[in-house]
């Protein structure tokens, strides 16, 4: 099974939103190989016949009837926001970006 | 008296609140006062919370002098591990990218706690994200061992152990979703329980892998775990994976099992959770306690559970994968850390900045592990046959309880380790939660009860009793029979 390279590890950091450095790119390469080799050993035992467990409990959709009733304020839902404006949070620019 | 005040149990506690004997005020200051005389050495809580304790105290003893009925666990103080939400309160999950974040509501284990009157005392240190085995990822430093400062408590709640084992509280709240309740408490020479998943509520639980994520009581005896049970466990709306069903009935097992008898009570023991790899002074701690559970009647047999063997690469795909998903809720925008927001960069650079700036080593390996099984291509292989290993380890409970009625082994292959000792090498840290994965993958209640000490380094050494899910009261019995053959097995000096 794998061996993963420092360019899909940079990859997968992008993926994941995290600007890791040149450093933890050499780092991590070395461990996410290992601890992936190691995990692989699940498809020693998983069959095609075998059925996926996703939840230990079996559950379908959990519905409540739909009335209204008390919930955070605005003021709460902002009161940990890094920036907030007109009772709104602030967010850098999101256009502009490449696609 | 203050020294009889820590070292006593929360049942004591509760009854000498209740009769007026000792005031809530006295009994809380006396553990705030051992966590300042403590906490620089062991890092145990993160954020004391004096005033809003000593609040809480005084309105229990307005109750009990007004004469009200108050709740079985009214006046006793409490640490809450860091990862429940507290309405004003910090609430770090042990990371950089939660500090000084002060929650607008409380998680329903946190309400359950006030509405009975139990008082916390503050929030107890663990690893980032509830993401290890020793509570040195912490962004806040290290927690110690009380038994030994050189050695870790356990994680990731080694605050909450660690905090029972040096007396500053005693009752605590974990949270264990590949043994992160029960592995400090063996190794801290105290009782964990993860109770059957979907037990207690995780609304305002900081979501690491929700399919396993389960909180649940700490305490040091088997009582005192099962009367914080019965205060935090049961249906909630706000969290739709609550089981609406009875709570088992674990204080009244307790109580049975204090009565020293076990006859007819079958118990299996695991055999892939022994030989190599296991350190021979735990496993001969394991062997006296099978011992004297077969002197208190119960019947024993080896049970095999082959799949087990594959429990730990399950979870250690299982797990980051949900991470992966679930931190992504860390976006810099509506709480928590911004980093490089200077004008000119977008919302994604900030967002990227900010991650790397806010989670810590494990947090990233994890999250990147995540992001590679749940990839497509890598999908069936990696997630997809993950979950093919749930059913089997599910499969394999449901055939070791057709005979058993519970199964044990020991809690975790070692005892505490030294700090540092495995801080590189990530595998090698994974192997603590070699015996207690199986049951978050089959969603089935377990627990650690301490078996005494190591002959070979003096050091606690923890039995884990599993049961089939919703059973849990048939491990509290079992438990609670064995810590009364056991006897006192010493505190650490601190």
């Amino acid at each position: 099974m794998p061996s993963i390279s420092r360019d899909e590890v940079a990859h997968l950091a992008k993926l994941a939103r995290l600007a890791v450095t040149e450093d933890e790119l050499d780092l991590f390469a070395g461990q996410l190989d290992v601890i992936l080799q190691s995990v692989a050993t699940v498809g020693d035992i998983a069959t095609a016949d075998i059925p996926p467990t996703s939840h230990a409990v079996p559950l379908t959709n959990v519905f409540r009837e739909d009335v209204v009733r008390p919930s955070l304020g605005q003021q709460q839902a902002l009161s940990g926001a890094p920036e907030a404006e007109d009772g709104r949070f602030r967010v850098p620019r999101i256009l502009g970006e490449e696609a | 008296m203050t020294n009889d005040l820590i070292h006593a149990t929360a049942a004591e506690l509760a009854a000498k609140i209740h009769s007026g004997e000792v005031s809530s005020v006295e009994v809380t200051q006396a553990h705030l006062d051992r966590i300042t005389e403590t906490n620089g050495k062991v890092n145990s809580f993160l954020h004391v919370d004096t005033e809003g304790a000593l609040a809480q105290a005084r309105k229990v003893d307005e109750a009990v002098k007004a004469g009200e009925t108050v709740g079985a666990l009214a006046g006793v103080p409490l640490a809450l591990k860091d990862v429940m939400t507290t309405e004003g309160v910090p609430t770090t999950c042990g990371s950089k990218i939660l500090e000084g974040w002060l929650p607008p509501y409380d998680a329903t284990v946190t309400r359950r706690l006030k509405e009975a009157g139990v008082v916390i005392l503050g929030k107890t240190n663990m690893d980032e994200f509830a993401m290890g085995s020793s509570t040195e990822n912490s962004a806040y430093g290290p927690t110690r061992n009380p038994w030994d400062l050189e050695r870790i408590p356990g994680g990731s709640g080694g605050g909450s152990s660690a905090a029972l084992a040096a007396y500053q509280a005693p009752l605590a709240i974990g949270t264990d979703t590949g043994g992160s309740i029960r592995q400090p408490g063996a190794v801290t020479g105290t009782v964990g329980v993860k109770p059957t998943y979907g037990g207690v509520s995780r609304y305002g639980l900081v979501a690491f892998s929700s399919s396993l994520d389960q909180a649940g009581p700490c305490a040091r005896t088997v009582l005192d775990a099962a009367l914080l049970h019965e205060v935090i466990a049961g249906y909630d709306e706000m969290d739709s994976t609550s089981i609406n069903e009875p709570v088992p009935a674990v204080v009244a097992a307790a109580r049975e099992g204090l009565n020293g008898d076990l006859s007819g009570v079958r118990i299996g023991v695991v055999t892939q959770f022994q030989g190599e790899g296991y350190q021979p002074g735990v496993l001969r701690s394991f062997q006296a306690a099978v011992s004297q559970l077969k002197e208190l009647g119960a019947e024993i047999a080896d049970v095999s559970c082959p799949s087990f063997d594959y429990a730990l690469p399950a979870y250690y795909l299982i797990a980051p994968s949900e991470c992966s998903s679930n931190l992504a809720r860390f976006d810099a925008m509506r709480y928590g850390l911004r980093v490089g927001d200077d004008g000119t960069r977008s919302t994604e650079e900030v967002m990227s900045l900010t991650r790397e700036a806010g989670f810590g080593p494990e947090v990233k390996r994890r999250i990147m592990i995540g992001t590679y099984a749940l990839s497509s291509g890598y999908y069936d292989a990696y997630y997809g046959s993950a979950q093919k290993v749930r059913t089997l380890i599910t499969q394999d409970f449901q055939k070791a309880f057709a005979t058993f009625d519970v199964l044990i082994s020991p809690t975790t292959p070692t005892t505490a380790f030294k700090i540092g000792e495995r801080a590189n090498d990530p595998m090698a840290m994974y192997k603590a939660d070699l015996c207690t994965i199986p049951a978050n993958l089959a969603g089935t209640p377990a627990m650690s009860v301490p078996s005494g000490l190591s002959d070979e380094d003096g050091l606690p050494v923890g039995l884990q009793i599993m049961a089939p899910a919703l059973q849990d009261h048939r491990m509290y019995r079992v438990a609670a029979a064995y810590e009364a053959a056991r006897g006192a097995f010493g505190g650490p000096s601190l």
